[in-house]
């Protein structure tokens, strides 16, 4: 219910949202659980295993109970999100929350069976139960084991939100703005050092925004407002709220999300979340402590809260979480509790404080307001949906409390997540009974405040003026003088208590439904370290990663084990220190934002003729160029061969990789990296090139043009264009530093395209501005030529088998030439042909790709063994000389040709030999290529067949067990057409 | 007899004003690299000094001098815009014509760290990267130059092909950034 006048968002507007169907008023400025609470609801979801009924535990981004699905249209699915905790989802009109994991209402939920079944589901349970038969697990236990157990759903429709991710530098990162984060950027800030401020709540002041406390003699909360003021009107700070720093990194860089948009309505153009790598040249851990339960019989009922939860509640959102609230602590700042609410004129039932009454702090024994009982043990608790009932053994006796609410206090754990997220390891304070920073666990990480275990108001200003100046000397800056406000300096006085007396079960992790008793059962089969304990109970695991409970397990844990809790030791804190979701971390990598697109400067043009792209890398080349009438792809790529073969083609090669070879050093330097010799290589010329892997494996193949005496242009693949740039900077940068070679990557530079055909010349002579002939430009030839007066390159090489020229002129020239040479060979009787072409084009020929130098093949295994020069060393002539690479029995590269020409193949079919059986035992090759040769009126195919090249002549079968095909194919030599090569030259 | 047209990476794209910044085209037609042979850099810096009034950069470092400059392009190698090469620096050095190879854009506006900041992973403060300052980076994934060329303006330079790209990253960028609450 909600307290009047109590709040810092009293004030606020009405707010209408609905939780499970039903309409809620909140106020501007409450979280979902606040509102909740202020209108009574505390049943807010079923638990994990026993799908127990659960409320509302704590006022932050710890929850382990309050997890809901929210979203708009939540009945259609789209867009909500599951998981959400009730404590740090903000509430906007038209906001819908739904409770998950129940079935058919919370209220009466069907799989509430399973905690009938609770003693036979205890830790361990699966991994006992489920071991036989083995093949049931995937197909019968596991489903249905998720189907009971679990969180939230995803909706399975594609994410239409919008995401970000973001860089952010600075010099002192400072993460939590309550009283020692605030004091520490203000600090830094007024030394004039770059700041970001981190604070994963929607206000900034952390527990100055809960408590009643006074800082400077007025309100925390005004205090951390005046600091903020004068912090949000500097340039050299930035304020981060709703940003959570969810990692420590390397070097300085932290990982923080920040909840743009989750507080407005779905649907706008802001990001719903930005994932920030922040680099800090320093940082301040201001993370604050989380408040830790105590362990008793049936401690989960909905209404059974941490007590420093129930004080935000009160001060900050003006809600009574109970009507009759009692109070359970272990240390005097539970007392706070009490103290608050009897002040704000709610019913406080009893303070339970466990210590016996000379070990009280001064603060509790001057109320006389609601009943105190000292040394107290809550026993039982009673109520179905929500708790009714606390029963207290104390010294003056026992007691049943009619209660709705119970805050309970077992002392404070320090925020120490991130110090740990280095492979740090906390250390155990006896005094505080607490974990602490190890300084210096992450480099230039410095906690302060009470993550690292000074709970007082004082203290925490002092360590975050403390922890800025440490930060300050690191970066080389002076730190101003700073005035600390006054505030109260309590000593942190706690008796620990983990587990009480009483019969029942008391549960530790919430979120995972794991108990006392799991956890001694655990030490019991001997999974006595932490670690172990936790896999086998999962304490700790999931959303809320135990923040609740990690600490109390354990110490039951050292308790069963006879052991200390320091030397028991807390699990590993990794990273996230609470959930990011994926579609933040990959925010921008959908669509576009997938890869860059690369687009050729005849990209227009073939979209023009509706050309298909198919992509090669990053880049889009246009697959074939359907003509009026064509009903299929295989009609337009016939007809591009039969043109081509016939008239003149025209395809835009630009993506080949083109890469600039210069200096005194360059023909010595490509001998090195080719396998044959380029150094003697004439200018005007070009040559084919083999270039191998240190392994003696073929690497890539292509040209290699001499401009100048000093100048080559090397061509490559598409598809190893930036894998051969990369190869030649290591070998000229690392394995021949002392050659002067200079290598620049002019791929870009130059639009290129290929000009093939028996009318080739003709197209390319109607073209230059001074035109050439076989004794100007003859076979495998370059030079400069001159086209309507823009300055290019010509190349006469071919991949197609015809007379054939590459023409290069200067990209921003690309698409007009494009339009000029497909024109052109149009009036030829031939045009523009696209990927499909050119691969039939060049298995006719048997030149090869990619598709058969796949990093496995060797250059004997192709056929060049020859290529690799006995004269010169090269990279990989060694590796390539093993006797295992040069042996008959490798599979060597033949041609096939289907006995029945029509009979259709495809690569990635296997060879046997004919009448064997098809087995992989069996197996002498595959298929690496294949296609129709309109040519020759059959399909041809490329691949590798044990002893091939002897075996030219032989049928062999062909088996492609993913299509159903066993076709029979001879065996021949992998150049089909023209094996002379007349028409190179022609 | 043919003409050739020219075409613009950018197809007429720009200028454009996408989320609060300004995407105007920035010209580097004719650009040139300049990759000294071993030992000559002095030399060749010596030539640009004498004949363009420009030094040879060294790393993250550009000049300008009246409407040529000169921009770091990676170990030992930088790129000549807005002017000729001078006479003899190819004895000197490898050059290559780069100019088409690029497309290259200024972003400016009062957000446009902002805007970088969801793409650049690299410190673009004033204080890391002040007016002048260019750097070998990424674009999202893109490998690119970025170059401060005032207060609240950048230019960007990506290989041409990945025109497309860079603008709709951009795009993307500058949209999310506006419609921040």
């Amino acid at each position: 219910m909600r307290v009047a006048g109590k709040g810092l968002n009293a004030g606020g507007r009405e707010v209408r949202f609905r939780f499970d169907g039903a309409e809620v008023v909140g106020r501007e400025g409450d979280t979902v659980a606040a509102a909740l609470l202020a209108n009574d609801i505390r049943l807010v979801g079923r638990s994990f295993k026993y799908h127990r009924p659960r409320g509302i535990v704590t006022a932050g981004s710890e929850e382990p109970n309050a997890l809901v699905r929210v979203g708009a249209g939540i009945g259609a699915g789209v867009g909500a999100l599951p998981n959400v905790r009730a404590t740090v989802q903000e509430v906007f009109d038209g906001l819908e929350v739904e409770s998950q994991n129940r079935w058919p209402s919370l209220a009466r939920d069907f799989l509430a069976v399973n905690d009938l079944a609770a003693p036979f589901l205890s830790a361990g349970f699966y991994y006992k139960t489920f071991m036989w038969p083995r093949r049931f697990w995937e197909g019968l236990y596991e489903p249905l084991i998720r189907r009971a157990a679990g969180l939230g759903a995803l909706s399975g429709a594609a994410d239409d939100e919008h995401n970000e991710k973001a860089f952010a530098f600075c010099d002192l990162l400072v993460i939590g703005a309550g009283p020692a984060g605030l004091m520490a950027a203000l600090t830094a800030a007024r030394a004039g050092a770059d700041v970001i401020l981190a604070d994963e709540g929607a206000q900034m002041g952390g527990r100055l925004l809960a408590e009643t406390l006074e800082v400077g003699g007025g309100a925390g909360h005004a205090w951390a407002a005046g600091v903020l003021a004068e912090l949000s009107a500097l340039p050299n700070v930035r304020l981060m709220t709703r940003t959570t720093v969810t990692g420590a990194y390397d070097h300085g860089s932290y990982g923080a999300l920040e909840r743009v948009a989750l507080h407005l309505p779905p649907g706008g153009a802001a990001p719903r979340e930005c994932f920030w790598r922040i680099q800090a040249g320093a940082a301040v851990l201001a993370a604050g402590a989380l408040e830790r339960g105590i362990a008793f019989a049936d401690n989960d009922r909905p209404g059974i809260m941490m007590a420093s939860a129930v004080r935000a509640y009160l001060n900050r959102w003006g809600v009574a979480p109970g009507r009759a609230v009692t109070v359970l602590g272990n240390n005097d700042d539970a007392h706070r509790t009490a103290l608050d609410l009897a002040a704000a004129g709610v019913t406080v039932a009893g303070l339970i404080d466990t210590r016996p009454e000379g070990a009280l702090g001064p603060i509790g024994a001057v109320s006389g307001a609601f009943p105190v009982f000292t040394s107290g043990r809550v026993v039982a608790t009673g109520g179905r949906l929500g708790l009714e009932t606390v029963s207290v053994e104390h010294a003056g006796g026992s007691r049943v409390i009619r209660s709705d609410c119970l805050a309970v206090s077992g002392g404070w754990n320090p925020t120490v997540h991130l110090t740990c997220h280095m492979n740090g390891r906390p250390e155990w304070r006896e005094d505080i009974a607490a974990f602490v920073p190890r300084p210096g666990a992450v480099p230039g990480l410095i906690a302060a405040g009470a993550a690292n275990g000074v709970f007082s108001t004082h203290g925490c200003l002092a360590e975050g003026r403390r922890a800025a100046r440490e930060a300050l000397a690191a970066l080389g800056r002076t730190a101003p003088e700073v005035d600390l406000p006054e505030a109260e300096d309590a000593p942190c006085r706690v008796a620990p208590l983990w587990v009480m007396p009483g019969k029942g079960r008391k549960w530790l992790d919430f979120q995972n439904d794991v108990t006392v008793k799991d956890v001694e059962q655990a030490a019991a089969e001997n999974f006595r370290s932490v670690e172990h304990m936790k896999r086998y109970t999962t304490q700790g695991m999931a959303p809320d990663q135990g923040k609740n409970s990690n600490v109390a397990a354990l110490a039951v844990l050292a308790d069963a084990t006879g052991r200390e809790i320091a030397q028991t030791g807390v699990t590993t804190f990794r990273p996230p220190y609470s959930p990011v979701s994926i579609a933040a971390m990959g925010a921008g990598g959908r669509g576009m934002g997938f890869a860059p697109h690369r687009l050729t400067t005849s990209h227009g043009a073939a979209l023009e003729r509706g050309a298909p792209m198919i992509e090669a890398g990053l880049w889009y080349r246009a697959s074939y160029f359907p003509r009026p009438g064509e009903a299929t792809w295989r009609e337009a790529c016939d007809r591009e061969v039969a043109m081509v073969r016939g008239a003149v083609g025209v395809c835009d090669v630009s993506t080949l990789g083109k890469i600039d070879v210069q200096g005194p050093d360059a023909g010595e330097f490509l001998d090195f990296v080719y396998a044959n010799t380029m150094s003697t290589l004439p200018v005007g010329k070009v040559r084919y090139g083999l270039m191998l892997r240190e392994d003696g494996h073929v690497m890539d193949d292509g040209t290699c043009a001499r401009l100048g005496e000093r100048q080559f242009v090397v061509t490559t693949t598409t598809a190893a264009a930036g894998l051969v740039m990369r190869h030649l900077e290591v070998v000229a940068q690392v394995l021949r530093p002392g050659m002067d070679v200079q290598i620049a990557s002019v791929t870009e530079q130059w639009a290129q395209f290929s000009v093939a055909g028996p009318k080739a010349r003709d197209l390319v002579n109607a073209m230059l501005d001074e035109g050439v002939s076989d004794a100007t430009m003859p076979y495998m030839g370059c030079g400069a030529i001159s086209l309507a007066g823009v300055a290019g390159r010509l190349f006469r090489i071919s991949f197609s088998g015809e007379h054939a020229y590459e023409i290069a002129v200067p990209a921003r020239y690309g698409a007009a030439l494009w339009r000029l040479l497909v024109a052109q060979a149009e009036a030829l009787g031939g045009g523009a042909y696209g990927m499909e072409a050119l691969n039939v084009l060049r298995i006719e020929k048997g030149f090869i790709t990619h598709a058969e130098i796949d990093g496995r093949a060797t250059a004997f295994d192709i056929g060049m063994a020859r290529m690799v020069s006995a004269k010169k060393d090269c990279i990989g002539k060694a590796a390539s000389l093993r006797p295992g690479l040069m042996e008959e029995e490798r599979p060597q590269l033949v041609g096939l040709r289907p006995v029945d020409p029509g009979a259709e193949i495809g690569a990635g079919a296997h060879l046997f030999a004919r009448g064997a059986d098809a087995v992989r035992v069996n197996a002498q090759g595959h298929v690496t290529s294949a296609g129709y040769s309109p040519t020759l009126s059959s399909w041809l195919g490329l691949g590798f067949l044990a002893r091939g090249r002897a075996r030219h002549g032989e049928v062999v079968r062909l088996v492609d067990h993913l299509r159903g095909r066993d076709v029979l194919c001879e065996v021949c030599d992998p150049v089909f057409f023209d094996p002379e090569g007349g028409r190179l030259r022609g | 007899m043919v003409r050739l047209v020219a075409t613009d990476p950018f197809d007429g794209a720009l200028p454009a004003r996408v989320g609060g910044v300004e995407l105007t085209a920035s010209p580097v037609e004719g650009a040139v690299l300049i990759a000294p042979h071993r030992g000559a850099e002095a030399k060749v810096g010596a030539i640009l000094q004498k004949s363009r009034g420009l030094p040879f950069p060294g790393p993250g470092e550009t000049a300008r001098a009246g409407a040529a400059r000169i921009l770091w392009a990676g170990p030992d190698r930088a790129l000549l815009i807005g002017a000729d090469l001078p006479e003899g620096v190819t004895e000197h050095a490898a050059v290559t014509d780069q100019g088409d190879g690029i497309a290259a854009l200024t972003i400016a506006g009062p957000r446009v760290e902002a805007v970088l900041a969801r793409l650049v992973p690299i410190d673009l403060r004033p204080t890391a990267f002040p007016q002048g300052r260019t750097a070998r980076t990424l674009v999202g994934h893109m490998t690119a130059s970025v170059t401060r060329t005032g207060e609240e303006a950048f230019e960007i330079m990506v290989m041409r092909s990945m025109a497309g790209s860079l603008l709709a990253d951009l795009r993307e960028a500058a949209e999310r950034v506006d419609a921040r609450p």
